[in-house]
């Protein structure tokens, strides 16, 4: 899988290319300004990209608007934004033309290699990795509403892992239950909060997504 | 229009008239009085009381300049300080610094022009109309009675002795009335004019008051990056540092038992690493306190939005901005609207908070709303003391109205301009 990763800070661009590489992903390009990004996008159409939010020339939120810009001279082309910081405002950004295929994490996730490999996949084939610190912030914030009162704390919980951009399977190896379990708990989910239900991960995380954010 | 205008000036003509003659040589009098006293020891106590209506008047009088000719006439007065002392020492300290202030003689002035010049401008204003009515009711046959009952009657330079010469009063009359239409409104112009050209600091007064406001807030200004200096320090010192320390003996320790206890090590591995992802939060809510990167990323619309997501209740936002700021001014307004905003999240409780951000002549202004407790806290010490500190040092200002019950209000306004073009930073 050929991976284009765009950082501005040699160490953490070495690291992250030797962490890529140690899992088997072809480096397509390691570059570290907005404008070498764009360029790489364009023209290496890699299987995924792993962009830092604040990139030079300017260290604003170049790196953000940079992979906003190619996805949309390429519907869907897949981007895993990294951060030191998570904003619900930028993730709103980033899910707002709904084509999947984005992801949205702190830069801390690196620290565990096997999760965030897993979301550079996920990513890659079109799913969605959302840091669990913006779920968190939106479901902290519905809390106090009838709906999500009505859920029960293990119906939360996959709720969270759901919005994350888990699929079934993944998150029954987390909360060490049966898939079977899971589709069930997702289906009264979406029974309670009155959302049509879907198979397609992707359609799930927006869909619940949209939901936390209403109002 | 215009002779409603010349209506409205001969009304406003009137009652300034009265209130000049009654008001200036009242306090005139008391005044002059109160301060000759204070040999006696009365005047000590009467001086504050009669100064403060004075000012009340002029006060007034202001605000009448504002409102019925447009004239903006600045407050030229000292403020006492914070930490006056109660009882008779207060008293007389009160005193002097009244007697000290050099805008309590130029009120002085003010009311011995008023009760003469004042007075006949406000007289030249109202009495054309009145004047003109007159000379119709002798035309109409009130001369009559008044000659023949030997009355010796001048309308202006016109003597009254016959229907023709009433006619003529008539007549001039209505030359009067159109003079009014154009002279009233300028009388009463003059009349503030006259008002302004004493009741305003002179520029000696406005700077010296501009010189202590500019002290003021550059001491707050200092205080109060100082004492963010020695918080980030605090925190770096017992969040982070202590943090890498920990992460740091760990190592050292992991590398010791790694042949030896390889189970050990690798527990201690994870404990390091939960370490260093605490060490990094901590600096990250540390960062958010110095320089939210939102706000060096977006500017202070974005930030705001993304700051009002991150609450626990919703928050309507409504942002119009033309560019960016000046870093400082976005930084203070960011802090600002953060501290209200979580104000009326923990002590008002508010379920609703409507926030709008926008920029117009000048002068950036802040409207935070919500529907919360009220009765919010305003006094030294207070969040909201702080904010208005810091924003002190930009000539930015805090309003608050917050009745208990709700619901509560707060502005702020920060004069400064924008620039529409992305700043590079570093």
């Amino acid at each position: 899988m050929r991976v284009v990763v765009a950082e501005d800070l040699f160490l953490l661009r070495d690291g992250l290319v030797r962490m890529l590489e140690a899992y088997d992903f072809e480096i397509a390009a390691a570059v570290e300004t907005g404008p070498e990004l764009t360029r790489a996008l364009a023209e290496l159409k890699p299987d995924v990209a792993v962009v830092d939010v604040r990139l030079p020339p300017s260290f604003t939120d170049e790196g953000l608007q940079c992979a906003l810009a190619a996805r949309r001279a390429t519907p869907g082309l897949p981007v895993l934004v990294l951060s030191q910081h998570v904003e619900q405002l930028y993730a709103r950004e980033l899910l707002a033309d709904g084509s999947g295929g984005i992801g949205y994490l702190l830069k801390d996730r690196v620290f565990d290699a096997d999760q965030f490999i897993d979301a550079v996949r996920r990513v890659a084939a079109g799913g969605t990795a959302m840091d669990p610190q913006v779920i968190s912030q939106l479901l902290s914030r519905r809390s106090q509403d009838k709906p999500m009162g009505n859920l029960t704390p293990r119906e939360k919980e996959v709720m969270e892992l759901m919005a994350q951009g888990r699929s079934n399977a993944a998150i029954a190896a987390q909360l060490f239950v049966t898939e079977r379990a899971v589709a069930k708990h997702t289906s009264n989910i979406f029974g309670k909060l009155g959302m049509s239900p879907s198979d397609d991960d992707n359609r799930r995380v927006l869909a619940v997504l949209a939901y936390l954010d209403r109002g | 229009m215009r002779v409603r205008n010349a209506l409205r000036t001969t009304a406003q003509g009137f009652a300034l008239a009265f209130i000049t003659l009654t008001g200036s040589i009242t306090l005139f009098v008391l005044t002059v009085l109160s301060i000759a006293f204070i040999m006696l020891g009365v005047g000590l106590i009467t001086t504050p009381l009669v100064l403060s209506a004075v000012r009340g008047f002029a006060n007034f009088r202001r605000l009448k300049a504002a409102e019925w000719a447009g004239i903006t006439i600045p407050v030229p007065y000292r403020p006492f300080p914070s930490d006056m002392r109660t009882g008779f020492t207060g008293q007389v300290e009160r005193c002097t610094l009244l007697l000290k202030d050099p805008a309590t003689w130029r009120d002085l002035l003010w009311m011995f022009t008023d009760m003469i010049a004042g007075y006949v401008t406000a007289l030249l204003s109202f009495i054309f109309i009145p004047y003109a009515i007159y000379g119709w009711v002798l035309a109409a046959g009130v001369w009559r009675p008044i000659v023949h009952n030997g009355g010796n009657e001048w309308y202006a330079f016109i003597p009254i002795s016959s229907q023709f010469t009433a006619n003529l009063a008539a007549l001039l009359g209505l030359v009067f009335l159109v003079v009014s239409l154009y002279v009233s409104p300028l009388m009463l112009r003059g009349h503030f004019l006259l008002c302004r050209s004493l009741l305003a600091p002179t520029p000696q007064m406005a700077l010296t008051a501009r010189v202590e406001r500019l002290t003021t807030t550059r001491h707050d200004a200092v205080d109060n990056s100082a004492a963010e200096l020695r918080r980030i320090e605090r925190d770096l010192h017992d969040g982070a540092q202590a943090r890498l320390v920990a992460m740091g003996m760990s190592l050292g320790t992991i590398e010791a038992l790694i042949e030896k206890d390889p189970q050990q090590a690798k527990k201690m591995l994870s404990m390091a690493r939960a370490n260093s992802a605490e060490a990094l939060s901590e600096l990250r809510d540390l960062v958010r306190g110095i320089h939210p990167p939102v706000l060096a990323e977006r500017g202070l619309g974005d930030a705001v939005r993304a700051l009002a997501l991150r609450m626990p209740m919703p928050v309507e936002t409504d942002v119009d901005l033309p560019g960016r700021f000046e870093e400082p001014v976005e930084a203070a307004a960011y802090f600002a609207v953060s501290e209200v905003l979580t104000n009326a999240a923990k002590h008002a409780e508010a379920e609703r908070v409507w926030l709008d951000v926008h920029y117009a002549a000048g002068m950036l202004r802040i409207a935070v709303t919500d529907n919360g407790l009220g009765g919010v806290d305003t006094t030294l010490g207070s969040g909201l003391a702080g904010i208005e500190r810091r924003l002190g040092a930009f000539d930015g200002l805090l309003a608050v109205n917050s009745p208990i019950g709700g619901p509560t209000m707060v502005t702020l306004e920060i004069p400064c301009e924008p620039y529409p073009a992305r700043p590079t930073m570093r």
